[in-house]
């Protein structure tokens, strides 16, 4: 039986998706992005880290695994537990990771499995994989939470670690295809908030609704805008990685709200946060 | 909206200052000192009391209101009830200098309670009467904090009016009472002497209330004569004429002379016959819960359609009417208490729970507009009492919940959430007719009820974590030494959980059998001795019966155990079957020896037991199967069991703040809790201990059979932030739905932050208004003891 490397599930996710959600973390990722909030979701690798639990002004330092495999049998009977909620709300169960196509065939045998189920699937993904893949695993998916963060080749190689082209051909092929997916720009100070990147990233969107008539108001994709914090810095170190977290200060609400005026001026429906 | 004259009665009635009213007990101690009650039947000496106070206790007529009637003299001046329990002069001095809920007592209450009540009640009280009456096996018990007692403090009560109370007038009444007493049967029925005096009495009760509003009109109608220029009356804000406050004045007159003698038949005299008859409720005695106007809208909605369609009551004025009710129970605080509860127990509340939606008698959707007006007038008042709740039916509309759950986004601990459909399948099982149980509801903290047709009484609180301690104890109590349990067995010769399981419920059983002996023997006292002809006549079926509410003439009979820490007993038992049976991480002796030494020099296992061990409240089965277990034998122990009185005992789940003194007798636990600290609240999980959030709370809660209790209460607390947006209240609104799908009775949530919480204990008097949910019912965070409010800013914060 395939297995797959999980390292979290996250019960009442409430921004990943409509309604009240299971959120899967897949572990293992082939980006690195310097202001990545989830360093233990990287390595396809189960990863120790240390845990410092304070009691009666003591504090204890635990061993702690991140990353267990886990059969498809075993998580459908995690994301069972919660039908009724997704029943109630018009939720379901989101796969996130890591990067849950980065483990291609175990993310495809669940998506399968939650379909027969008939749970609502969301996939929150960066895009990263084969046009062969993307292909495969679309009519499984009822939900794309794509991201979408530089549009400059030579930025997203120097800040994520690999090339966006098959990225964007990616997220062209599904919206052109007509797929339910939202946006997801990831607002990092500095790197992919500046003026030039989000003008792109409106230029890229944009063309994609020429072919439907313009006073559909569904043509556009949802955009959400993911603001940077440095709260996950403390991750970096129980995880005892040498590299920290960049930048070293959040993105400001100021910004943030001018980000969404802009795209909203450009027809976009935009949302902070998930 | 809140115009100038109900601002100005909710900033009065928030400003007063609670103090302690002699009044009441001088005027029952001249009654019971004059000779009066020595040629009668007990039942018409205690409806004569009622009368020789309503007839000279001192009427008040506030400024501006527009729905009359106070216990006391004044708003927020408490009387006591001497003939139940007797304050000593260190009580009223606890009671005017505790920080909490303090109750002002002068001198001159301090020298009437030396000089006159002190010296004739000592040792006549009912009180004095239980404690007299109970078995050592009890008073152990009792001292050693396995039950507490309701009676011992308050009268019988926990009961809500139904429908028929806005139907009939109390001359309609005093009609059934003598159809009733003359078709007494003196040939055949045994009973016939105890019925005619009863029902005597009932009537002499009736007309007693008849005067107590007769006295309010005669005050009004002096007042209006008054009126002639400028008083210095409040004139509402739409007009300036100060013949306004007069017509005013003579209408609340009228309405005064007709009810509650007739029936009402518009809004506000369906209002001021309630609040008259609820007066002469909690004046006859301190029953606990308070009594509680319990289904509002389905009460007063026939008067407002019928008003409104007439057009001679316009909305806004019915919202000012329902507002000057609402601060009506504001001035009415819970009476204070005697003895050690007077230092620990200190809610401003007494627990009138008004419910609103829900069904109809005959199962169609009970959520009307005036639904809708009350919830806008509990966002507007925010005042800790009345309390509300909103029951949910799968068949109520979406906007119903929608509607209320904006008021909880406020941050305001109101309403909680019911449901309808659980509370109706409950009242059914215990065998209600359909329609009864429909007209049903909550009242008190999550307590379920047949409205109008039902004595529900609590009698006390159990703590199912002392159980365990005994058990681990071999039938001794360590606070007080003393074997007041069986000898189950040295825990170190146990050799299976099973085996543990099996001397925990020989201890259950054990004390549940004494708290249900002494139930049976204090309902006796009651019944015999102070029965309550008044509030016989508002429950069904008592005039028919000619039998008193407190002698089990209801039409329904249950009395409750509420089981308190259901958290703290099943993480407890759960660690033993995991270090000591299952994983072996410590041995039997080991474990008790942690516990002797509260942990100390075993920090380490500490963590092991706070952190790693699998905890209730998180969905997983290996935890939530003890809190089904420990369910099942409370279940088993108690439910079915008859009363003295001819009712049935029942179990619901809730703690009040009992949980705070249940933990304080009790020493470490099993589950890492140390010594004298809180246990859990209600079906909630242990503070903290959920780590996989309100989903698999729910599921957890869910486990256990909600339907064969009489109420189960699980609170839940949000930041803020977690409101924020119309996605947000789709999202609560659903996870509200779920539970109920799984038969959950009741959830309610806190909405504050830790942040806030610290802040205002740290600078109360930044709060003044921050109001909190604690345990089914909602206080002022600045009223709470520090203890209580460090829990709730430990309880878990979800989203």
């Amino acid at each position: 039986m395939t297995k797959g490397l999980i390292f979290d599930i996250k019960r009442f996710a409430v921004h990943d998706g409509p309604g009240i959600r299971t959120t899967v973390f897949f572990k293992g990722c082939p980006l690195a992005c310097t202001w990545c909030h989830n360093p233990e979701s990287r390595s396809p690798e189960p990863e120790k880290s240390t845990k410092h639990i304070s009691l009666n002004g003591i504090t204890f330092e635990k061993e702690e695994i991140a990353g267990r495999e886990m059969t498809i049998k075993g998580l459908l009977h995690e994301v069972e537990r919660d039908r009724i909620f997704f029943e109630e709300s018009g939720g379901g169960v989101t796969l996130s990771g890591g990067e849950p196509l980065f483990q291609i065939d175990f993310c495809m045998e669940l998506l399968q499995a939650l379909r027969k189920r008939e749970f609502h699937t969301a996939l929150d993904t960066t895009g990263y994989t084969t046009g062969k893949e993307i292909r495969q695993i679309t009519p499984f998916v009822d939900l794309f939470l794509y991201d979408l963060k530089l549009m400059d080749d030579e930025t997203h190689q120097q800040h994520t670690g690999v090339s966006n082209k098959q990225i964007l051909e990616n997220l062209k092929y599904l919206l052109e295809e007509g797929k339910n997916v939202i946006i997801r720009v990831p607002v990092v100070p500095g790197i992919t908030d500046t003026q030039s990147n989000i003008r792109s990233i409106i230029n890229f969107l944009e063309p994609m609704h020429t072919s439907i008539p313009p006073y559909l108001p569904t043509s556009l994709p949802d955009v959400h805008l993911l603001p940077y914090h440095t709260t996950a810095k403390n991750k970096y170190r129980r995880f005892h990685m040498n590299e920290s977290m960049k930048p070293e200060v959040s993105v400001n609400k100021e910004k943030l709200t001018q980000l969404k005026r802009e795209m909203e001026r450009a027809g976009f429906k935009v949302k902070l946060g998930g | 909206m809140m115009n100038s004259r109900i601002n100005k009665l909710r900033e009065q009635s928030l400003n007063a200052v609670n103090c302690i009213s002699s009044e009441r007990a001088l005027l029952v101690t001249e009654f019971y000192q004059s000779g009066r009650d020595a040629d009668v039947s007990i039942p018409v000496m205690r409806a004569l009391t009622l009368e020789y106070i309503l007839k000279n206790k001192s009427i008040c007529i506030n400024e501006g209101e527009l729905i009359v009637g106070e216990r006391g003299p004044a708003p927020k001046a408490c009387p006591t009830y001497p003939e139940i329990n007797v304050h000593s002069l260190k009580d009223l001095e606890i009671l005017d200098s505790r920080k909490k809920v303090s109750f002002k007592a002068d001198e001159e209450t301090k020298r009437i309670y030396t000089e006159k009540i002190i010296p004739f009640w000592s040792g006549k009280s009912s009180r004095d009467r239980i404690m007299q009456a109970m078995d050592k096996e009890w008073l152990d018990a009792y001292k050693a904090g396995v039950f507490t007692e309701f009676q011992e403090q308050r009268a019988p009560g926990h009961t809500v009016a139904g429908d028929r109370l806005y139907k009939k007038g109390m001359q309609e009444l005093i009609e059934e009472i003598r159809d009733t007493r003359s078709a007494i049967n003196w040939e055949s029925d045994p009973d016939a002497q105890a019925k005619s005096e009863e029902l005597k009495a009932m009537e002499i009760a009736a007309n007693a209330i008849i005067l107590f509003a007769n006295r309010h009109a005669d005050k009004l109608e002096e007042l209006a004569g008054k009126i002639m220029g400028d008083t210095g009356f409040e004139i509402r804000d739409d007009t300036s004429e100060i013949g306004n406050r007069r017509s005013e004045i003579e209408e609340l007159a009228r309405i005064c002379r007709r009810i509650p003698a007739n029936a009402p038949k518009t809004f506000h005299e369906a209002l001021q016959h309630y609040w008259f008859i609820h007066v002469g409720v909690i004046t006859e005695l301190n029953p606990w819960d308070s009594f509680n106007p319990g289904r509002l809208d389905q009460h007063l909605y026939p008067f407002y359609r019928r008003e409104i369609d007439a057009g001679t009551l316009m909305k806004e004025r019915a919202e000012e009417l329902l507002q000057s009710f609402w601060i009506k129970f504001n001035n009415h605080p819970a009476p204070p208490k005697i003895g050690v509860t007077a230092l620990e127990s200190n809610t401003y509340t007494d627990f009138s729970l008004i419910n609103v939606g829900g069904l109809k008698p005959d199962g169609t959707d009970g959520a009307n507009e005036l639904t809708f007006i009350i919830l806008d007038v509990i966002e507007e008042m925010r005042l800790v009492q009345p309390s509300s709740m909103v029951q949910v039916s799968k068949t109520n509309p979406g906007t119903l919940i929608e509607r209320a759950l904006r008021i909880t986004k406020t941050g305001f601990g109101q309403p909680s959430y019911f449901n309808t459909d659980a509370i109706v399948q409950e009242l059914v099982r215990q065998g209600k007719t359909l329609a009864d149980a429909r007209n049903g509801g909550a009242s008190g903290c999550v307590e379920t009820g047949a409205f109008g047709t039902e004595a529900y009484i609590l009698s006390g609180y159990f703590n199912l974590s002392k159980l365990l301690e005994i058990t681990l104890h071999n039938g001794i109590d360590p606070l007080t030494q003393k074997q007041i349990g069986p000898a189950t067995g040295d825990p170190a010769s146990f050799s299976s959980f099973e085996e543990l399981i099996a001397a925990y419920k020989a201890q259950l059983n054990h004390f549940i059998d004494i708290k249900i002996n002494g139930n049976n023997n204090i309902h006796s006292i009651f019944a015999e001795s102070l029965p309550a002809p008044f509030l016989s006549l508002i429950i069904d079926d008592c005039i028919t019966n000619g039998k008193d509410y407190n002698a089990g003439g209801a039409r329904y009979n249950t009395t409750y155990i509420q089981g308190v820490g259901l958290g703290s007993i099943t993480d407890s038992l759960t660690a033993m079957k995991y270090h000591v049976f299952d994983q072996q991480t410590i041995s039997m002796t080991g474990f008790l020896d942690a516990l002797e030494k509260d942990f100390y020099d075993y920090d380490e296992f500490r963590v092991e037991l706070v952190y790693n061990t699998p905890k209730y409240g998180n969905d997983e089965d290996y935890a939530d199967d003890q809190a089904t277990s420990v369910f099942e034998m409370f279940y088993e122990a108690v439910d079915g069991r008859p009363t003295s009185i001819g009712g049935i005992h029942r179990i619901n789940m809730l703690p009040t703040t009992s949980h705070v003194y249940f933990g304080s007798v009790i020493g470490a636990l099993p589950d890492g809790r140390k010594a004298g600290e809180p246990l859990s609240e209600g079906i909630s999980p242990f503070q903290g201990t959920d780590t996989k959030g309100p989903t698999a709370v729910l599921n957890s809660a869910a486990k256990i059979d909600h339907l064969r209790t009489g109420g189960t209460l699980l609170n839940q607390k949000f930041t803020p932030e977690f409101f924020d947006g119309e996605e947000a209240t789709d999202k609560l609104a659903s996870l509200i739905r779920s539970y109920f799908r799984m038969n959950g009775h009741h959830i309610q949530f806190n909405v504050v932050s830790a942040e806030t919480l610290k802040d205002a204990q740290k600078y109360p008097e930044k709060y003044r208004d921050l109001i909190v949910r604690v345990a089914g019912y909602s206080d002022y965070f600045n009223d709470l003891g520090e203890e209580l409010q460090n829990e709730i800013i430990r309880r878990t914060e979800q989203g």
